[in-house]
């Protein structure tokens, strides 16, 4: 009891950031509850074991393949069952979002999702980020157990990786014939520009308003030497490719400088591009949380500082 | 092949958001609401499995007492039938709301439940996973491609950097969609309003038995401010960071 069990998050073969940035929260979460930091490795591989030294225990479920939602879910829910942790840690990433929410609704536990922050006060409480962004909230989760799905960020990746030898348990893998099978992963295609390595990003958000309009990004982002890239919403939409995408569904970047444009600064955005060096934000609204972010931020419409930052380049 | 899509109307993130006076929720009052982008997605992967395959698409919303238009909406878009769900909170968690929407869609015979992967509102998680719980029927999330074909559909999800995972899954399921293979579809005011004389809402009071919710909010407030940014008045200080930082 007391414990906080840690979903390990991998993909492709390779634990992601989350995994360790939930296990420097839990630390001290479990230090707070009086517990042991458990990590629950489903279908993961004796290596990462070893990654997971800040964890005292490491549960692993063998799986087969990759990522399933069905088997990783039956397999968590198994564990949680047979050990009673006080929290389980799960991140808010796509294997996570499949994960989380089926334990809560199973064992019909409290659970809170886009966590920045899980404490110990008289209760657990969790500091979910919501509306975008827009609000905090704490939600009381009682004395567990109970669910939390983490944003990213939401600790030091670096203070929790940790190489060592935990001590490790297997649980076995409840058997039954499941509905849902694993057939491939799908690398994407190759890009014809790598955001990721670019010095100088122009970033442009909902507030570019059209398709048409992207055009003035191009043309600014011609004139610095830099790549454009984009938020989810204009993806989505078809306007700017996959490739371009910074976030938690496209990728992460650090350049020298990201110059944010109509970006409100949705938490999954900011997981993508707030490690940049320098970052500067332009947006209509003067609450938007990507000014929080910003090194340097200016309430304007993009359109008019495009221009004039135009006029001053030529 | 039937296709049930729940529909969410959530804060418009645009606008101003306030808090109310117990410090829990936000400030309906004036509050702007609007169809969950992702679940605009949902419908439109429905409506495209509709078009190529062969569908019945139903969509449901629990009422709030403006619901109609985008329930009509959804009807000039292409969608068959609208069912809007009286006796409960539209503003429910979504524990609640999955056990509500999963008593409506348990009874109309659906291969398929296509909902917005997530919204902006989840404070206690998605809705997918919780109307599966319900339905007793598998879940995945995050979902940019369906492609039924009897008794199973292929499944894409995304995971991060681009990296997609397909699967095969038996029907029914419940699926999150992401986004959908293309940008949700626009329909004139006109048509709505021609479908709002035209076609009728289906009422169906909520089957669900009455729940609390399992976790409570104590506090919601914007975000602390930090040290921010510094901030600018001209396009021509933006130029002199760039020369600074060797763009220009």
């Amino acid at each position: 009891m007391g414990d906080v069990h840690v979903v390990a998050d991998h993909l492709a073969g390779s634990l992601t950031d989350v995994t360790f940035e939930m296990l420097d929260q839990a630390r001290k979460l479990a230090g707070d509850l009086g517990g042991s930091v458990v990590a629950v490795l489903i279908g993961g591989t004796e290596a990462m074991v070893s990654e997971l030294g800040a964890a005292s225990r490491v549960i692993t479920v063998s799986a087969e393949g990759d990522f399933n939602p069905e088997i990783y879910s039956r397999a968590l829910r198994t564990v949680v069952e047979a050990r009673s942790p006080q929290v389980v840690m799960v991140g808010n990433t796509s294997a996570g979002m499949d994960l989380a929410g089926a334990l809560s609704a199973g064992l019909k536990l409290p659970m809170a999702a886009y966590c920045s922050r899980v404490e110990k006060g008289g209760t657990i409480t969790a500091t979910s980020q919501l509306y975008g962004g827009k609000m905090d909230v704490v939600t009381d989760l009682g004395n567990g157990p109970c669910v939390v799905a983490m944003l990213a960020g939401s600790g030091s990746a670096e203070a929790g990786r940790v190489s060592g030898s935990p001590s490790v348990e297997s649980v076995d893998l409840p058997a039954g014939a499941g509905k849902v099978r694993f057939k491939r992963l799908i690398q994407p295609e190759a890009a014809d520009v790598d955001i990721t390595t670019q010095e100088v990003l122009v970033a442009i958000g909902r507030g570019i308003g059209s398709k048409d309009d992207v055009e003035v990004a191009v043309e600014l982002a011609d004139a610095l030497g830099a790549a454009v890239a984009a938020s989810r919403p204009l993806v989505d939409a078809g306007w700017l490719p996959k490739s371009r995408q910074v976030g938690k569904s496209g990728v992460k970047v650090k350049p020298k400088v990201y110059l944010a444009l109509g970006i409100s600064g949705a938490p999954e955005h900011i997981e993508g591009m707030k490690s940049s060096a320098t970052i500067i934000a332009v947006n209509t609204d003067e609450n938007a949380p990507i000014f929080d972010v910003a090194h340097y931020g200016m309430v304007a419409d993009l359109f008019d500082v495009c221009e004039e930052l135009m006029e001053l380049v030529e | 092949m039937r296709i049930a899509v729940p529909l969410k109307l959530v804060p418009d993130l645009v606008e101003d958001l306030e808090v109310d006076a117990s410090g829990t929720s936000l400030d309906y009052e004036d509050l702007k609401v609007g169809l969950n982008e992702f679940d605009d997605h949902a419908l439109e992967e429905a409506l495209l499995i509709k078009e190529s395959s062969g569908a019945e698409v139903i969509v449901l919303a629990v009422d709030d007492g403006q619901v109609d238009k985008t329930l009509y909406t959804a009807v000039a878009k292409g969608a068959d039938k609208a069912v809007k769900i009286t006796g409960a909170d539209p503003r429910a968690d979504n524990q609640i709301l999955g056990a509500v929407f999963a008593g409506v869609i348990g009874q109309l015979g659906v291969d398929l439940v296509l909902t917005g992967v997530q919204s902006a509102a989840d404070r206690d998680g998605q809705l997918g996973p919780f109307m599966a719980a319900g339905l007793g029927w598998p879940s995945i999330s995050v979902v940019t491609e369906v492609k039924p074909s009897g008794t199973t559909a292929t499944v894409t999800k995304e995971y991060s950097g681009g990296i997609m995972g397909e699967f095969e899954v038996d029907l029914p399921v419940v699926l999150g969609i992401q986004a959908a293979r293309q940008p949700p579809r626009y329909v004139p005011v006109s048509k709505v309003k021609q479908v709002e004389q035209s076609a009728a809402l289906e009422t169906v009071p909520s089957a669900a038995a009455a729940q609390e919710s399992w976790s409570k909010v104590v506090r919601m407030a914007p975000p602390k401010k930090g040290a921010g940014a510094k901030m600018l008045s001209s396009a021509k200080e933006i130029a002199d960071i760039l020369k600074e930082k060797g763009v220009l």
